[in-house]
């Protein structure tokens, strides 16, 4: 089955990210497929590759971008969720006049338009927020 | 995805935006309004349920000049434009919050919860705010 | 359809609303702090016992253990790990989350 998750929180403050993260593992165990991860409100701060949690606490940022690695996954991050929080890829920070980025790898950076398709294209959209 | 692309594929599905939450104490409502803008370029049948404290988003008279924070309820009005009539507000909710249909901003159907449950039952795609 | 309440019945009326919108045959699934909301003796437990002739109420053991409430899951609620919760979205053809 095609599943989409949307996360609507950043890491720490809320579980949102965590319950994600162990329901799109426990789908891919499953042979789901994961067509989109999708992060919108303050979710957008699971993009930033600034995290440093402590030695003996999880690390948010890092897992989302270990998962999407191993499995190929598709990590898209609001670009006006993004905007106003500051989380910024090298493009968005050049065309910004930034002088720094942040995004962490096996993020991209796109618009809202791939929250509804994720819904037109899924099986399901399930979404993790406060 | 343009238009041409969709109508190729034919993909209508029922969306069904769901809003609880105030606005202003929290970004949800604005940006919840944002995925509703965009969704009516995808041609899908999308309709938004206001309950809990999602009513209080259609509330008349909303002026935010003294707070600095854009008035964004003048776009509940504007949904229209983008062929987006479906508004739901779930009756139970907007009577315990002492309001009735003269104080919202918008034509809205108001339904019971029955209803509000039919209605949320048949969609393909719920997204919450 | 498949219903998922994240937050506790003390502080938020989330698991009030669902259940008064959930129709009957659908089910509930509490995550997170939702799971308190499965908890015997509590002041919701009739509401949720009242609410299981209707729906079919889970509980997600991550949550439930992290918060030392597993020994007090009311009877008739089923205790589902994350496969299970990934079951349930399979089983059902919508969901819904009440954020």
């Amino acid at each position: 089955m095609k599943i989409g998750v949307l996360v609507s929180e950043g890491p720490y403050t809320h579980q949102a990210s965590d319950t994600a993260y162990n329901f799109v593992k426990a789908a891919l165990d499953k042979g789901h497929e994961i067509f989109r991860v999708f992060f919108y409100h303050d979710g957008v701060n699971n993009a930033t590759r600034l995290t440093e949690p402590p030695r003996d606490d999880r690390n948010i940022v890092n897992r989302w971008s270990e998962l999407a690695k191993e499995h190929k996954l598709d990590l898209v991050v609001c670009i006006a969720a993004a905007q106003r929080r500051g989380i910024m890829d090298e493009n968005e920070a050049k065309r910004q006049g930034k002088d720094a980025h942040n995004i962490a790898e096996g993020f991209r950076i796109s618009g809202l338009g791939q929250l509804v398709e994720a819904g037109i294209q899924c099986d399901r959209l399930v979404t993790f927020g406060d | 995805m343009s238009d041409e692309m969709m109508e190729e594929d034919g993909v209508i599905k029922k969306f069904m935006f769901v809003n609880r939450k105030a606005p202003y104490g929290t970004i949800y409502a604005l940006e919840g309004l944002e995925v509703v803008l965009i969704s009516a370029a995808f041609e899908q049948d999308v309709s938004l349920a206001f309950v809990d404290d999602g009513v209080f988003e259609l509330k008349k008279g909303q002026d935010t000049k003294a707070l600095g924070q854009k008035n964004f309820s003048p776009t509940y009005r504007a949904l229209e434009g983008y062929d987006i009539e479906k508004l739901y507000v779930e009756r139970e909710s907007m009577e315990a919050r002492g309001l009735s249909e003269e104080d919202l901003l918008v034509d809205v159907q108001v339904v019971s919860a029955a209803e509000m449950a039919d209605l949320m039952a048949e969609q393909d795609v719920v997204i919450s705010f | 359809m498949l219903h998922i309440v994240n937050k506790s019945p003390f502080e938020r009326n989330s698991l009030e609303s669902c259940l008064r919108l959930a129709k009957q045959g659908s089910a509930v699934l509490l995550i997170e702090d939702g799971v308190y909301g499965a908890a015997q003796g509590s002041s919701v437990e009739a509401k949720v016992q009242g609410a299981m002739a209707n729906v079919k109420v889970y509980a997600l053991d991550a949550d439930l253990q992290a918060r030392g409430m597993a020994n007090k899951v009311l009877d008739g609620v089923t205790v589902v790990d994350y496969g299970g919760f990934v079951d349930l979205v399979a089983e059902h053809s919508n969901l819904q989350s009440w954020l």
